[in-house]
């Protein structure tokens, strides 16, 4: 129960890195239901699928690492903008359902295949001795990696939050999720808008499958399911449909799982509830999460 | 959603009983014949496709008929089973199973019969529903998902972790099993027969009536609140059956069964038959079990003139049966029956227009 100054300091930056890479994906999350009101189910999958690209990218076609990433990067786009297409689009003007068993179709289909091709059985995700290099400061030991990870985050937030407020792409995204309809009649080409949303959620994913892999260095079929619907939940905490908002939710996740586990060593087995039990206060508090708008519902 | 008007005319009373006999009658038979003298494999397919055709009714009744998006079958059919495996495991067989941990001293003792222990999973299945129910009700579409979703893998989480009440991820072995088809198929009758009068009674309507159009139904005077409520519940109990007759079909129980992956099987099985159609449920509920079973030669290492072929692999079944569920979505989105049920009249008409078919081949006219 007692935590003296210095575990509490690690566990705090363990859980800001922790946050930092749920607040990623659900930058993903929060993006397409924005857009299209769809919880892109297939999300967390695509995670997975970064994650094993780079695996063969590094581990069996030994590439160099900055090459391995931008070519991770580009296939995760390729394949997020591609369930689009052929998943979500030809179900564009079908009854919201139909779209969300699709998505759990996608996501069904991304598991089974990649257990499929590539094995149930986890694969180890290649070793970066400079990012895996512990630090010590002040008697506290760091892994470099804890430190990178939220940098990386916040600028990357940074650059998505100056595409969506400053460049034209930005203003037709926010165009069309205001008004689906009307951005169409203005002549914003939907299709694309919704294209480019994905490939955007789907390099962030790729980014953060990477560091993921880094974190915990194992790679399997299943690996996406629970930080997709965590992160989900993260996006739901943050408000829906927010980047910020998405950002917050991921920290704050992040830092309620470890400082909880941590403080209360008995709750070790619930870690992964937590995420439910949070979303379940937060729709009951404060069901447009803490940065959402109130929206009235229109007859 | 338009309906489509009837113009067929209806069977003579009389003989729509008779026909409704004839098949009770041909289905007890069968039950009989199947019972007698087929054999064990045959016999747990058609017994899962009973269990199924429960869970999937489950299922259409919360997401087909009243137009919530529910994923927490998983969860409800895991309380279920566990009621069945905890309170029918013969006293003496307790200590070796929960070897790691004795068994909690309130229920160690504890030993009910199936039906009791059946029905008490069902309710508890219920109960909880009603707990998740009221917070979580108040949310629309696809938040009510993930909610219910959470809600099926707290529920694992849970059971894996209470070590001396479910035996954590051990599972519970030496549960007395079923093998005849009595006890899941009249279950199942039971539960489609109780289904398809709630679906006619006013319950039903107005359960439809959310799933047409919340707002209107609100104006209308319908509790939304209650009746969401109400279905939920059901849902669960017949969830919760199910549970546990999955329990006493396979004789062990352990959490990873339930992983939420096993709801989208009972998913399919309603996009297949039908969002909002019992008879489709029904129908899907067997092409849905008998086809997973018959997949299953998709795992096995194929070789066609000694040149064995690399697709065939363990894993490749679940492809298949995932790429099912996509092409049906996005291609058959009524699937089987859309919102309509399977009548007398409709299958006499289907198969006088397969006879005209025929006889137009031969030349002649022959039906009128």
């Amino acid at each position: 129960m007692t935590l003296d100054a210095q575990t509490f300091m690690q566990h705090l930056a363990n859980g800001i890195s922790v946050g930092s890479l749920y607040a990623l994906i659900a930058i993903g999350y929060t993006m397409v239901y924005g857009i299209l009101r769809l919880i892109n189910f297939a999300h967390g999958d695509i995670f997975m699928m970064a994650a094993y690209f780079a695996f063969f990218g590094i581990a069996v076609f030994h590439l160099p690492w900055y090459v391995a990433f931008l070519l991770v990067i580009g296939v995760t786009v390729l394949l997020g903008a591609g369930i689009e297409k052929a998943a979500y689009r030809p179900l564009r003007d079908a009854p919201k359902s139909s779209v969300l068993i699709s998505a759990i179709g996608v996501s069904f289909l991304l598991e089974n295949l990649a257990t499929f091709l590539f094995s149930g059985k986890p694969k180890a995700f290649p070793d970066f001795p400079a990012m895996t290099r512990v630090l010590e400061i002040k008697g506290i030991s760091i892994q470099v990696l804890t430190l990178v990870v939220p940098l990386v985050t916040i600028l990357l937030l940074f650059i998505l939050l100056f595409i969506v407020n400053h460049t034209k792409l930005g203003m037709a995204m926010r165009a069309v999720s205001k008004d689906y309809e009307i951005a169409q009649v203005m002549g914003i080409k939907i299709d694309r808008i919704i294209a480019y949303t994905f490939g955007i959620g789907s390099s962030l994913a790729a980014i953060g499958a990477i560091l993921w892999g880094m974190k915990y260095p194992q790679v399997s079929p299943l690996m996406g399911v629970m930080p997709g619907l965590k992160c989900f939940i993260a996006a739901v905490i943050g408000g829906i449909g927010n980047i910020k908002g998405a950002v917050m939710g991921g920290f704050i996740l992040g830092l309620a799982e470890v400082l909880l586990v941590a403080a209360f060593s008995s709750l070790t087995g619930y870690r992964d509830a937590i995420a439910f039990i949070l979303l379940i206060i937060i729709l009951l508090v404060r069901p447009t999460g803490l940065l959402g708008e109130k929206t009235a519902e229109k007859v | 959603m338009k309906k489509r008007v009837k113009t067929k005319t209806q069977l003579p009373l009389k003989n729509r009983w008779l026909l409704n006999i004839g098949a009770i009658v041909f289905l007890i038979a069968f039950i009989f014949i199947a019972n007698q003298f087929l054999d064990s494999y045959i016999r747990r397919i058609l017994n899962l496709c009973a269990i199924y055709t429960i869970l999937g009714l489950s299922m259409n009744l919360i997401n087909g008929f009243t137009g919530l998006f529910s994923l927490g079958q998983a969860g409800f059919m895991a309380i279920g089973a566990y009621a069945v495996a905890i309170f029918t495991v013969p006293l003496e067989a307790r200590a070796t199973i929960f070897y790691l941990e004795p068994m909690h001293p309130a229920i160690s003792h504890i030993r009910l019969p199936f039906v009791v222990a059946l029905l008490l999973g069902g309710l508890l299945a219920a109960l909880a529903a009603f707990l998740i129910g009221a917070p979580v009700l108040r949310l629309r579409g696809d938040y009510l998902a993930i909610a219910t979703l959470g809600f099926s893998e707290i529920i694992r989480i849970v059971f894996t972790n209470i070590q001396n009440i479910t035996n954590g991820a051990l599972g519970i072995k030496n549960i007395p099993t079923i093998s005849n088809l009595w006890w899941t198929w009249g279950i199942a009758l039971i539960v489609i027969s109780s289904m398809v009068l709630l679906i006619r009674s006013s319950y039903g309507r107005a359960f439809k009536a959310i799933r047409e159009d919340e707002i209107a139904a609100e104006a209308m005077g319908i509790g939304l609140f209650k009746h969401k409520v109400i279905a939920f519940m059901i849902s669960a109990f017949m969830a919760g059956i199910g549970g546990g007759l999955f329990a006493a079909l396979l004789g062990t129980v352990d959490p990873k069964q339930f992983y939420f992956t096993l709801t989208y099987n009972f998913l399919l099985i309603i996009v297949l038959g039908g969002m909002g159609s019992i008879s489709g449920t029904i129908m899907s509920a067997f092409i849905v079990t008998i086809g997973l079973e018959w997949l299953r030669f998709l795992d096995e290492p194929l070789s066609i003139a000694g040149i064995s072929i690399p697709l065939f692999r363990p894993g490749l079944r679940m492809v298949v049966f995932s790429l099912l569920l996509m092409g049906v979505v996005l291609f058959y989105r009524k699937g089987l029956m859309g919102q309509t049920e399977l009548s007398w009249e409709r299958i006499i008409g289907f198969f006088k227009k397969f006879g005209k078919k025929e006889g137009s081949q031969v030349g002649g006219d022959l039906s009128e």
